[in-house]
């Protein structure tokens, strides 16, 4: 049975009730799906619409929906953990056993970077960046499907483990020796290895996507300082991706290269040196950190000018910023471990790089808080979003600040003092942001905007439950209270982990209010239709096309001569387009092998997972043959006559 | 298409490309760094110098360098439109590029079966993952070069086979410098 099912058997099956539950919870699930599916015939939409698409909103949309699904589970995984720590203080009992604990805390960290925040900001790539830019789509189409399918592939990977063999339990970075073959035999960190691997791949073919159309397919006329803020920091953050993605992929490549080939890289005997992967994953590790902020950046900078009805302060001070961070980022990585023992001059060092870079980004809070100066504010749910971000992400950044100092640094390492940190610049920046975007952009998709006074609340319950959740988390860390605790013996402690788990309740309050939001507005669709295209009184070119986009976003490509310039074409006086202008539009025709190159890396992993060599070969091979197929097809586009962009466009006006 | 949008196509194809090969400098990088730290991490065991053989590598230089050259005279082939010739030079870079992938495991060979396996001491490890993973590009690249003169001659479509193999041969000659590196720093440096 061993050349056919691997090293699989029955012991890796869940065994205690929680896990077992949620065994059984995501079949079901899988399976209401399904028969929904076909009860509905709905199989041939969702091949035709969605799986083949090439459309960047789309594939964009379909980032959400799978960031959103995780960012529950994530959520869930929170809530586990706080709950747990609530009760295992002295004379309390642990709610799960320690190796579920820390399976439970790898799949929060996972799951939230990779696919809940990773997921929103290629969500928020696809939806805004061609539009904003004047561009039909991204430079290439295909290969977007293909990264959408491979993120796809590795978030099926991280659940399944649920399902089967369990989840790494060596953290969301995965430190050797702990995760080499030595001490950790099963498959939950093979899981952990090729769920990334897979998703990272997609990630960096994603970002040399998006570096490429920013580059090459700017409406006429739109210079690089003509750029909106937004398209300028996804323009640094595929920069970062570019040059930092390899990293992960080399790290992770050789640690699975460990585990499967007996190799000795990081091992802790014959030579290998844990220290490397450290190094090598936080050159990697901290990069990524700005690559999921920087975009949220992005995102305010718009939402800012926008709802303060002025333009954005200091257009070229924020791009140098977003500049100096991305340089900044890569000699910032050895902060992750200054109790490594580089010495103090090295420690000195990147201390310093630390604190500088805090420049840069406070440069960019100061240029938001003047471009609100004076203006006429509408605080619409993104702009709440953005005053809660403003505030909490302050904080973060100045506990960043004290941690760069590596004396201080040495007492609080790993510690809850860090968690604290870390959340209030991940939740605070990164995730405020992206729910801000969602809000911003979603009307811009479907056609109707979101329950403004729901979207609010949503933000204020995140606001507090954040400050509930994380506060009390500094007081711990410096209490001497260490990250991945799930017991503990002293009694002081007790309370502020209670106020923390009542935290994480609310934060779930504000998740659910976020997705009630959405399906409130689905019902109230009619009441919140934007017929304009321009909900908000925009500045960049996605609000001069109709509400929802149409699949080739403009029907006549824009020109461009100035930063915002809707906002100033508006004033001008839009002009109707006569018949002439419409021209022929080349589309990209949909294709199914995005989706098979992503379901053949799907079976790939399962096989090394498993060490199932038989499903390693196929799918090797098949994968190989997909691409080649891909790379075989010289009619991949049709073309849409002019007279019919005509009609559509018009009818979608209403002329 | 019009032309204006096969130019644009080209273009972007071409910036693509470069920026793939980019990335994929950051992975060699990653390699070589592991390489360097780790190459003393012999575990008692044999080192660089007492393991490689400059002749040898220097015998799998000029079989890589010399493919390089075919490629580039293939190119020309393609751009005068003279496909037989085109056809020859792709053969050759072909033969060149086996010959120089089965040296390569035959030392590959030789050392596992002397026990100097990946799995003998950190060194090894870094040694085989650094010059094998620029050997399964040479392969990747063998079997595009493959499917690239096997698409020229099913449907003869010049304009974008032109395209597709000049991104082909800047691939090439990209792993030619990775081999250069390989050359120096494990080789050279290491017997030395």
């Amino acid at each position: 049975m061993e050349w056919l099912i691997g090293r699989f058997d029955l012991s890796y099956l869940p065994s205690d009730p929680i896990t077992m539950g949620a065994a059984i919870g995501m079949p079901l699930i899988l399976i209401a799906i399904v028969a929904a599916l076909t009860y509905f015939k709905k199989w041939k939409w969702l091949w035709t619409e969605w799986i083949t698409t090439v459309d960047a909103k789309k594939i964009g949309i379909m980032y959400a929906i799978v960031a959103i699904i995780m960012l529950i589970r994530g959520g869930a995984d929170a809530l586990m953990l706080r709950a747990s720590t609530a009760v295992s203080g002295p004379g309390g009992t642990q709610l799960f056993e320690t190796d579920t604990f820390q399976q439970v805390f790898t799949a929060h960290g996972t799951i939230m970077i990779f696919f809940v925040a990773m997921g929103l900001m290629f969500a928020l790539f696809n939806i805004a960046v061609p539009l904003m830019i004047g561009a039909r789509d991204v430079a290439f189409p295909f290969l977007n499907s293909m990264s959408f399918w491979l993120f796809f592939a590795g978030m099926i990977l991280v659940n399944a483990s649920l399902v089967v063999g369990g989840f790494s339990n060596g953290g969301w970075l995965g430190y050797p020796p702990l995760t080499e073959l030595q001490y950790n035999p099963g498959p939950g960190v093979d899981y952990w290895i090729w769920s990334l691997q897979i998703a990272g791949i997609g990630s960096l073919l994603s970002g040399v996507n998006f570096f490429v159309t920013i580059v090459k397919c700017r409406a006429k006329g739109m210079k690089l300082m003509k750029m909106p803020i937004f398209v300028w920091s996804v323009f640094v953050t595929t920069v970062l991706i570019m040059i930092s993605f390899p990293m992960l992929t080399a790290s992770l490549g050789m640690l699975s290269l460990d585990r499967l080939a007996g190799m000795h890289f990081f091992t802790s005997d014959a030579g290998g040196n844990p220290m490397m992967y450290i190094n090598l994953i936080w050159a990697w590790g901290h990069p990524e950190v700005y690559i999921l902020v920087m975009p949220a950046f992005g995102i305010f900078s718009e939402v800012v000018a926008t709802f303060a009805r002025k333009r954005l302060f200091g257009y070229k001070t924020m791009v140098w910023a977003l500049i100096a961070i991305m340089f900044f980022s890569f000699v910032v990585w050895q902060h992750h471990f200054f109790t490594m023992g580089a010495g103090a001059n090295v420690n000195a060092f990147f201390g310093i790089m630390t604190m500088v870079i805090a420049i840069p980004t406070g440069v960019k809070l100061f240029n938001w808080i003047f471009t609100m100066y004076k203006g006429k504010i509408d605080f619409k749910a993104p702009m709440v979003w953005f005053m809660c971000f403003a505030v909490t992400f302050t904080i973060g950044g100045v506990t960043g600040v004290l941690m760069s100092i590596p004396a201080i640094d040495f007492q609080v390492h790993n510690s809850m003092f860090l968690v604290a940190h870390f959340h209030n610049v991940i939740i605070g920046g990164v995730i405020f942001g992206y729910l801000a975007g969602l809000t911003y952009w979603f009307p811009k998709l479907f056609g109707f905007r979101l329950h403004d006074r729901l979207g609010r609340w949503s933000a204020y319950f995140w606001m507090v439950g954040f400050m509930l959740a994380f506060m009390p988390l500094y007081a711990l860390g410096l209490m001497g209270a260490v990250r991945r605790l799930d017991h503990y013996d002293d009694p002081a402690w007790i309370p502020f982990f209670v106020v923390s788990a009542v935290g994480v309740v609310v934060i779930g309050i504000g998740l659910g209010l976020f997705i009630l939001q959405i399906f409130y507005s689905v019902w109230k669709r009619k009441t919140l239709r934007d017929t304009t295209g321009d909900p908000w009184n925009g500045r960049t070119l996605e609000w001069s096309v109709p509400s929802p986009a149409p699949h080739y976003n403009f029907a006549i490509e824009p020109t461009v001569s100035r930063i915002d310039e809707w906002w100033y074409q508006k004033q001008d006086g839009v002009s109707v387009p006569k018949d002439k202008d419409y021209k022929d539009i080349v589309l990209p025709k949909n294709t199914s092998l995005g989706f098979l190159i992503g379901m053949a890396a799907l079976a790939l992993g399962v096989g090394l997972i498993w060490h199932i060599w038989w499903l390693v070969i196929v799918s090797f091979v098949g994968l190989v043959l997909f691409v080649i197929r891909r790379s075989m097809d010289d009619f991949t586009e049709h073309t849409l006559p002019a007279g019919e962009v005509m009609r559509m466009d018009r009818e979608a006006r209403g002329i | 298409m019009n032309d204006g949008e096969i130019t644009q196509k080209r273009d972007r194809h071409q910036l693509g490309f470069w920026a793939y090969i980019m990335t994929d400098c950051m992975l060699f990088a990653s390699m070589f760094a592991t390489y360097m730290i780790l190459k003393n991490a012999t575990a008692g065991g044999p080192g660089a110098s007492q393991l490689f053989d400059l002749g040898y590598a220097l015998l799998l230089t000029i079989l890589l360098l010399t493919s390089s050259y075919t490629v580039g005279l293939a190119n020309l082939a393609l751009h005068n439109n003279r496909r037989k010739e085109f056809i020859g030079y792709v053969a050759a870079t072909i033969i060149l590029g086996v010959s120089f992938l089965v040296l390569e495991l035959r030392e590959f060979a030789v050392l596992i079966h002397e026990g100097h396996g990946p799995d003998a001491s950190a060194f090894l490890s870094a040694f085989f993952t650094l010059v094998g993973l620029h050997g399964a590009h040479i392969a990747v690249g063998l079997l595009w070069a493959i499917v690239l003169a096997w698409a020229l001659y099913r449907q003869g479509r010049h304009e974008d086979i032109k395209r597709k193999f000049g991104l082909f041969s800047t691939y090439w000659h990209f792993l030619d410098v990775v081999w250069i590196f390989i050359f120096t720093i494990v080789y050279a440096l290491g017997v030395a």
